[in-house]
């Protein structure tokens, strides 16, 4: 029953769930992206700091365990994609080191830089974060620049050639050449910034802002649906990365679109992520007393996710395809770790459950009352 | 060398230059959250049991400074962890089956704990009650703990990889015993080591913050409250440093005599070897003593590894370059192997796998241009030793001190042993950073011991990416780290609790 075959689909879908989850928590990306143009006042703008503030290492986290996991289950990929993409794993994290700091030091005495660079840099963590991970995920469709050569390894000199290398000189920076890339990387910035809102509508207890966001939820669905739908029509025609049973990789007419066909449960998975998603914010737009939307639509999200990480990876799919070289094309097979660490891993993975459970006890105990400008001004500890 | 030898070097220099950089500005951090999260813990837990609120201001207090603290430590980290694949890709691949379990299971069990409970810690004052307030603050510190676990099990593995198997059709090592890596008896050393030092220096900068507060009159009852949990904790910290390092000093000579000798500067050994207290001074016998509890145990020196040996119960250790020669023996069957692989010839394929076989312990020596490689930096680690060894015992005496004459109420009185618990926080800074310079810089060439030399390790890249990332990563770090000292003692500053 526990299959190597099946360990390879656990972790992938694992993955799926964590990209998922990611991509939900980007939301505080996203209302960070809104600081200046939502906050107009210094209590407003704290407001909004203040309530991501609560929630950004929750996102941090889960981006620092979605590596992880990509490192203990699928090693290969965590070789080739961060060795080579190299300007674009960096750019990502130049942004992420910022946002960890500007929280904790953007209102405090002696921190150099002055509190509106440390929101700047979060507007910039809010806009490229969402953007380069968008575009990074996009390239599973899509495909990259890279050769896998396993043989090297017997070669020595002063410097050994490295498995996977990249095959031009710009190290992940050539993923923005591709179109799509870009206006799947602008549909994830812009959910983030839908979903950012939808969380302040909720986590916060201000009725002067309530409007405005109501406002902005309307500003940014209306690009994210343009970009999302103009991809899942470019992902359901083009061709696919087909992986045969021999691990041959070829180029296959709608791949993707056949993907969702012939695995209807993760169709199922995508329509319902999308329709949560549009119930979340036409609820929002339509219901004035509807603060919740942030669920639906953070549920749906996952879904959504879930299943395009899905449809990159199972159904004989190569879900980090090479440009350079078909025949590198990665797939759950040629990039996973042994039988044995896969099986102790999902051990390990069991223990998901308590940790989601202590979390959202936690998120509970934190958020029973919306976080309003009174709150602010007793609380012992404020950004 | 050619011109391609030279890029190639600025390629591995500069790929290890990042690593330090990113390692020694992390671990400026790390210690101290594990630290004050044990202080501000026992703070708490006093607020808790008496319902002073002197105790909930003096835990508060800490907590802010652990809070500035921990969000530039955390930015760090995520760095660090990304650096294994940006910058040693082969060492994701070749190790990634055993290495990357580690990492995972640290985001899974440890981080959300921390990131988790946190928040509770710092937003929760109001919102929750008084226990479930304490449990969070213990385990954010918990998490921070378990964290370190998992990422030293993964430092400890790459000084002495246990529990695998390398495998030339997947051309990587891979995991055959979870436990030997989890529980191997070195990363339990290394843990109990590395976090008891963290304890140590969370101690001492508690003793130092809070001196400066007396010696300026601010805040005398939570500065002598905090030096008292402070010393306490700070000797009992130390104590286990000097006794875990004791145990490293052992697993040390066991699997790696030669960073042992490169930290005594010991060219030639024997039985009977001398420490090294500084050039010129030694005390006979006792680096044999601290490496095998035997003052005539035998340890050898660096020319000894190179040259090749015979232990006293007579074991032969091959020379470096025999080592070398069945490295390149193990790599050319590996060749071959791959060969019959590709050609689908299983007889080719057996014949091969039975001298890789025979040669794969020196597999990582295949790698190894000259001998001399071999040998790590010997005056930096020589130094670093004494300066980790000789501070930390300073730190203890200092510690001691304070301890005693805060017991007796005359810390007050003496202002110089006031200065002296000032001065010891960026001592035990500078021991904390020498101690991992011994780790890692003892360890080179070897990415992982024996296994994999560094120029076997590195990604693809042009050296002027990663210089350019070098220099972006210094200085972003440089000023974060200038922002958080000046955010630091303005917050000490303009503490006022009585």
């Amino acid at each position: 029953m526990i299959t190597y075959t099946f360990l390879q689909q656990y972790w992938w879908f694992l993955v799926a769930l964590l990209g998922g989850l990611l991509v939900f928590l980007l939301f505080v990306q996203g209302a960070n992206s809104l600081i200046f143009s939502l906050g107009r006042t210094e209590e407003e703008r704290a407001l909004i700091v203040n309530s991501t503030g609560r929630k950004w290492e929750f996102t941090f986290t889960t981006l620092v365990t979605f590596g992880g996991a990509f490192f203990a289950a699928f090693p290969l990929f965590y070789s080739t994609s961060f060795g080579g993409a190299y300007w674009v794993w960096m750019l990502i994290l130049a942004t992420f080191i910022f946002q960890a700091v500007s929280y904790e030091f953007q209102s405090k005495a002696g921190n150099l830089l002055g509190r509106n660079t440390y929101r700047r840099l979060l507007v910039a963590n809010g806009i490229l974060g969402p953007l380069l991970l968008g575009m990074a995920v996009a390239t599973f469709f899509t495909g990259s620049a890279f050769v896998v050569e396993k043989d090297v390894m017997g070669e020595s000199g002063m410097l050994v050639p490295a498995i996977s290398r990249w095959a031009n000189a710009w190290h992940g920076l050539d993923a923005v050449a591709q179109p799509w890339n870009l206006v799947f990387g602008m549909a994830v910035v812009f959910l983030a910034r839908v979903l950012g809102s939808l969380y302040l509508l909720d986590n916060l207890a201000d009725e002067a802002l309530r409007p405005r966001i109501r406002r902005q939820v309307l500003a940014d669905t209306v690009p994210f649906l343009i970009c999302f739908l103009a991809f899942v029509v470019y992902l359901l025609t083009k061709a696919g990365f087909a992986v045969d049973e021999t691990g041959a990789v070829s180029l296959v007419p709608y791949k993707y679109l056949t993907n969702f066909l012939e695995m209807p449960a993760t169709l199922v998975l995508f329509a319902v992520g999308v329709v949560l998603v549009l119930f979340g914010v036409v609820g929002t737009l339509v219901r004035p007393t509807f603060v919740r939307g942030i669920w639906p639509a953070g549920i749906g999200t996952v879904l959504t996710v879930v299943a395009l990480f899905l449809v990159a990876g199972y159904n004989g799919t190569s879900y980090y395809p090479s440009t350079a070289d078909l025949q590198s094309s990665l797939t759950l097979t040629n990039s996973c770790s042994s039988l044995f660490t896969l099986k102790t891993m999902a051990w390990v993975s069991l223990l998901i459950p308590f940790v989601l459970a202590y979390i959202i006890y936690a998120w509970h105990a934190i958020d029973r009352k919306g976080l309003s400008g009174k709150e602010l001004e007793t609380d012992e500890h404020k950004y | 060398m050619t011109l391609l030898d030279i890029t190639d070097s600025a390629l591995l220099d500069w790929s290890r230059a990042q690593f330090a950089l990113t390692a020694c500005y992390h671990w400026l951090f790390v210690p101290l959250t594990l630290g004050l999260a044990l202080v501000m813990g026992i703070m708490e837990t006093n607020y808790v049991r008496t319902k002073d609120e002197f105790w909930k201001s003096t835990a508060q207090f800490w907590q802010k400074l652990f809070g500035i603290n921990f969000a530039i430590g955390v930015a760090t980290g995520i760095i660090l962890e990304f650096e294994f694949g940006t910058n040693w890709s082969n060492y994701s691949w070749f190790v990634g089956d055993i290495f990357g379990a580690p990492l995972a299971i640290e985001g899974i069990v440890a981080f959300f704990m921390e990131a988790t409970f946190i928040a509770v810690m710092f937003f929760g004052w109001n919102k929750v009650g008084r226990g479930f307030h304490l449990a969070s603050t213990w385990l954010t510190g918990l998490g921070a703990t378990l964290s370190a676990w998992w990422i030293l099990v993964a430092n400890s593995w790459m000084q002495h990889p246990v529990g695998m198997e390398f495998n030339p059709e997947t051309v990587r090592n891979e995991m055959m015993d979870f436990f030997a890596v989890a529980f191997a008896p070195e990363a339990v050393t290394k843990f109990c080591h590395t976090v008891t030092s963290g304890w140590m220096l969370g101690a001492v900068f508690t003793v130092g913050v809070s001196s400066w507060m007396l010696l300026r009159g601010r805040n005398r009852l939570m500065a002598l409250a905090s030096i008292k949990v402070g010393a306490v904790v700070g000797i009992v910290a130390a104590l286990l440093v000097m006794f875990t390092g004791d145990r490293s000093g052992l697993d040390m000579a066991r699997n790696q005599p030669m960073k042992l000798a490169a930290a005594e500067g010991l060219e030639r050994g024997g039985q009977g070897a001398p420490f090294s207290v500084v050039p010129g001074i030694e005390v006979p016998g006792a680096l044999s003593f601290l490496a095998t509890h035997d003052f005539e145990g035998f340890v050898p020196g660096t020319q000894d590894i190179i040259d090749g040996y015979t232990t006293p119960d007579g074991e032969r250790v091959p020379s470096a370059a025999e080592k070398m020669a069945r490295g390149k023996l193990a790599l050319e069957a590996f060749k071959d192997f791959r060969e019959g692989h590709a050609k689908g010839d299983q007889n080719a394929k057996n014949e091969a796998l039975k001298t890789l076989n025979e040669h794969k312990a020196y597999f990582g020596y295949g790698y190894i241009q000259e001998a001399e490689e071999l040998v790590p930096p010997v005056g930096l680690v020589y130094w670093s030793f004494r300066v980790m060894v000789g501070v930390g015992c300073l730190l203890l005496l200092v510690l001691l001190l304070v301890w005693w004459y805060g017991r007796q109420n005359r810390l007050e009185q003496n202002r110089w042993l006031l200065h002296a618990g000032l001065w010891s926080i960026p001592l035990v800074y500078l021991a904390s950073q020498a101690g991992w310079i011994v780790a890692e810089v003892g360890r080179q060439p070897w990415a992982i011991q024996d296994l994999l030399p560094v120029n076997a390790a590195v990604s693809s890249l042009s050296a002027g990416a990663v210089i350019t990332t070098f220099v972006l990563f210094l200085i972003i770090f440089t000023v974060l780290l200038i922002a958080e000292v000046r955010i630091m003692c303005r917050a000490i500053k303009g503490c006022q609790l009585d």
